[in-house]
């Protein structure tokens, strides 16, 4: 029963979000901000994580294709596959929903328990809008560092095959263009939009509607991760069940 | 001026204000007393809409201000200063900021203009040399002043004040009361203030409410409180040494 309660929560939240918006102006200036906190901000380790990942995908592909049958293209291929469809959008996601989610519900929530959401209540001040419509618009630009997870993923799964000694430049690259369906893009674009905004929105509701102290923020942070990657993991079962089958 | 009446608010099974009525005029000091525990700030936020009250009514200059909704509530809130007691400040936002922050919401000055009326209730509060600080980077005596500057800065209707010289020094403490009640003074406006400072008492105690365990229990104003015989309030009047003390020697002469 509290679950229903809390989903219903959840989407009066979101709707409170977008109606009775604050000042343009300062608006604006809070929507850079978290720009640079939430998007510049995870692009070192996305890059990192990406880029090693990639290479551990293209190894493990080659040292388990022992079958003399099987063309080493296969090992460009399958890195291309695993890093599109699943490794940038939904891995990633579920790590951002660390990183980006307990950021967010740690910030909101210590404004919660310091009265600072108060504070701009009594201004009169919408301050699900003021707080959480800029995370949303920011975590717009998300796709944009799921491209560059996608094409580091590709790159590290690259070196690691062709300077690693498994397949030559030529054979990778003709498996990375094997069979190329365009739509696997589009349908890697489509779930991290909607993960961009569950990253915002859920870790925002942990904040804000959470109650008591400092041990309760940390408790929150933890609470909202693991409602963030579940939420990750089911909607991507749904769509992917809905757009490739 | 605001009135509250038949004001009751609890949580879960706990009521803790029990019905309150009294009033708070335009162009005084009005202070709400009582132990720790006893409902002060609960009623000042219950008075804002913080906490939506369970019954009675409140009404700002004969406005019902708890019938309406949030949306209609925001003319009014834009008009009200409010000092929490751990004051609340913007942690991501430099003293300055904090400031000038209402200004920024409300109104359209420039960004030189509202730097520059914020410097002049930063001169107010005797706040220097921190402008450009973090509020974690001060103490908490100065980040009370700087709530207290913020709460000004956009000259309120209404200025609520929880507590606003607890953890200060006795000589910015009487700063503090003496700005409050000159901008009281000066704007005409109505302030309510939460104590349990027995020198704010004496000096600003225009209109004074005690608090009981979530009861009015006594109304009056700083001369009566020291000369009535409620034993509630000289209770609490007189539990400071110094007191007692002034209460003797009262009693010797
Ligand atoms: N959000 C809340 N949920 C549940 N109970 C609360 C809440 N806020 C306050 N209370 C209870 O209401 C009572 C009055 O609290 P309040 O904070 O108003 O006291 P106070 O008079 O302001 O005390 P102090 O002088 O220490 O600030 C306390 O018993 C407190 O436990
Ligand atoms: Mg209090």
């Amino acid at each position: 029963m509290t679950y229903l309660h809390d989903i219903g929560k959840y989407f009066l939240m979101i709707k409170e979000t977008f109606v009775k918006p604050t000042k343009g102006k300062v608006l604006r200036v809070l929507i850079f901000k978290e720009i640079d906190d939430l998007i510049i901000g995870s692009l070192g380790i996305v890059a990192f994580i990406s880029f090693f990942v990639g290479g551990v995908v293209a190894i493990q592909t080659a040292l388990n294709l022992t079958n003399p049958i099987i063309p080493k293209e296969l090992i460009g291929f399958a890195s291309r596959q695993s890093v599109i469809l699943e490794f940038a959008p939904t891995f990633l996601s579920i790590i951002m929903a660390g990183k980006v989610g307990s950021f967010i519900t740690s910030s909101i929530g210590t404004m919660r328990v310091t009265e600072q959401i108060d504070a701009l209540e009594v201004m009169g001040i919408n301050s699900l809008n003021y707080l959480v419509f800029p995370k949303i618009v920011a975590m717009c630009f998300y796709p944009f560092v799921i491209a560059i997870a996608m094409f580091l993923g590709i790159l590290g799964a690259y070196i690691a095959a062709v300077y690693g000694g498994f397949t030559t430049a030529d054979q990778f690259l003709t498996g990375l263009k094997d069979d190329f369906i365009p739509f696997h893009i589009s349908y890697a674009f489509i779930k991290t939009f909607i993960f961009s905004f569950l990253l915002a929105t859920i870790p925002s509701f942990h904040g804000f509607y959470m109650r008591g102290g400092a041990l309760e923020v940390g408790k929150a942070s933890t609470t909202s991760f693991v409602w963030t990657s579940v939420s990750i993991i089911v909607v991507n079962y749904f769509i992917t069940q809905m757009l490739l089958s | 001026m605001i009135e509250v009446r038949e004001l009751r608010k609890g949580f879960g099974d706990v009521e803790v204000l029990k019905g309150l009525t009294t009033s708070f005029d335009k162009g005084k000091t009005n202070l709400i007393i009582g132990q720790s525990g006893s409902g002060k700030t609960v009623f000042i936020k219950s008075m804002l809409g913080l906490f939506r009250p369970d019954s009675g009514k409140i009404l700002y200059d004969g406005i019902c201000y708890s019938d309406l909704d949030f949306e209609e509530q925001r003319a009014i809130r834009e008009k009200i200063g409010m000092v929490f007691q751990g004051s609340a400040l913007f942690d991501s936002m430099t003293v300055e900021e904090n400031i000038m922050f209402p200004l920024q919401m409300f109104t359209k000055m420039k960004k030189t203009e509202m730097r520059e009326r914020a410097n002049v209730v930063i001169d107010r509060v005797n706040l220097e040399n921190a402008n450009h600080k973090l509020p974690s980077e001060i103490s908490g005596g100065m980040q009370k002043r700087v709530a207290i500057a913020r709460a000004i800065v956009n000259n309120p209707r209404y200025l609520f004040c929880d507590e606003p010289n607890s953890g200060l020094d006795p000589h910015t403490a009487t700063v503090i009361d003496n700005l409050i009640q000159e901008i009281t003074k000066e704007f005409n406006i109505t302030t309510i203030i939460n104590t349990h400072d027995m020198n704010s008492v004496m000096e600003i105690g225009e209109k004074i409410v005690f608090l009981k365990e979530g009861n009015l229990a006594w109304e009056g104003d700083k001369t009566q409180i020291f000369r009535t015989d409620n034993e509630e309030v000289t209770n609490f009047v007189y539990s400071s040494n110094l007191f007692k003390m002034v209460r003797k020697a009262q009693n010797a002469q």
